[in-house]
């Protein structure tokens, strides 16, 4: 059985690759996705600590962390489309009308 | 190697996190949205697939179904819908790569420190029969007199969904219902922020039946204003 350490590496590693595509990445819609996979991260630290604490929570809280996930994808990708609309372009650092 | 063939659960999970790896690596790296959602799939199945090492069946069904149906169906539909698509000279990366490599690394370093010096062994006895097993009520006959009957409860294994459910209903019931209002909110949100409205120019070459929509929209909104 993988112990919970190698669990929380996967974790930490599949968290930094998300980092670094939210950060690195123009596409907006790419950038959701790098979130996407952050937040799948925390889910697998989530369900490693459940089975090593043998407590249930840990898999009830995942189960939120996914439904507020399918919220987010819902209404950011209404902004990305509204964005598209208005500006044609679905590049992180072309939007930037609050920067003056 | 004889640790890797004598432990079926370690070896699937070195290969599954591999390909999880790889699968997010080329997430970040892939030009092309479309193939940058696909590569997403791809490591949101083989999370499930950890999940379900860790006796989680029932939150690895509900990935499967919520992230691969319905979250990658939602990417990939917008992908096609504003059809936007990179020239070959345009860059793909900000021009803020440097940095962000660098948190993620400063990011990773840290985490990898603190799991390397934390004890995260395997501690607890039989995990998976406290995360699997429910206790479920019944009827049984009266041990002296044949007219009675007694209650009783016994425990049933390997039942995951239903130790899941037991939870979710009975000890965190008032967050599900707030998270099942949340899903209301977002769901509105997405229509109110997606819907459009016709410009001038637009109107003169849009076809009738969407005047007529955009029309019969306005009066409701005035209606319900007044």
């Amino acid at each position: 059985m993988p112990s919970t350490a190698q669990y929380l590496m996967l974790s930490a590693t599949l968290f930094a690759i998300g980092l670094v595509g939210v950060v690195v990445r123009r596409n907006m819609i790419t950038v959701l996705m790098c979130i996407e996979l952050m937040l799948n991260a925390v889910n697998i630290n989530l369900i490693a600590f459940s089975y090593r604490l043998a407590d249930l929570q840990g898999q009830v809280f995942t189960i939120f962390v996914i439904t507020v996930a399918a919220g987010e994808a819902a209404v950011g990708l209404a902004i990305i489309i509204q964005l598209y609309r208005l500006r044609s372009t679905v590049n992180v650092d072309e939007v930037k009308t609050l920067h003056g | 190697m004889d640790a890797l063939t004598n432990n079926a659960p370690l070896l699937v999970f070195m290969i599954i996190g591999t390909i999880a790896v790889a699968a997010s690596f080329l997430v970040v790296l892939m030009r092309n949205p479309v193939h940058s959602a696909l590569f997403l799939l791809l490591t949101f199945l083989c999370v499930a697939v950890l999940f379900v090492i860790k006796s989680a069946e029932f939150v690895a069904a509900v990935q499967v179904l919520v992230y691969a149906g319905g979250i990658m169906v939602l990417f990939l539909f917008v992908v096609m819908l504003i059809n936007y698509r990179h020239l070959p000279e345009e860059p793909v990366m900000s021009k803020y790569w440097l940095g962000g490599i660098a948190v993620g690394a400063a990011i990773f370093l840290l985490f990898f420190t603190i799991v390397r010096t934390g004890a995260y062994h395997d501690q607890a006895p039989n995990p998976e029969k406290k995360l699997s097993t429910v206790k479920e009520t019944y009827l049984a006959e009266h041990p002296n007199d044949p007219n009675k009957l007694v209650r009783r409860t016994r425990e049933k294994t390997n039942r995951n969904s239903e130790a899941v459910g037991m939870a979710l209903y009975r000890d965190y019931l008032v967050p599900f219902e707030v998270v099942s209002l949340f899903l209301l909110v977002a769901m509105i949100g997405a229509i109110v922020i997606g819907k459009r409205e016709l410009s001038a120019m637009e109107e003169e070459t849009a076809p009738d039946y969407m005047i007529e929509r955009v029309e019969t929209e306005k009066e409701v909104k005035e209606s319900m204003s007044a």
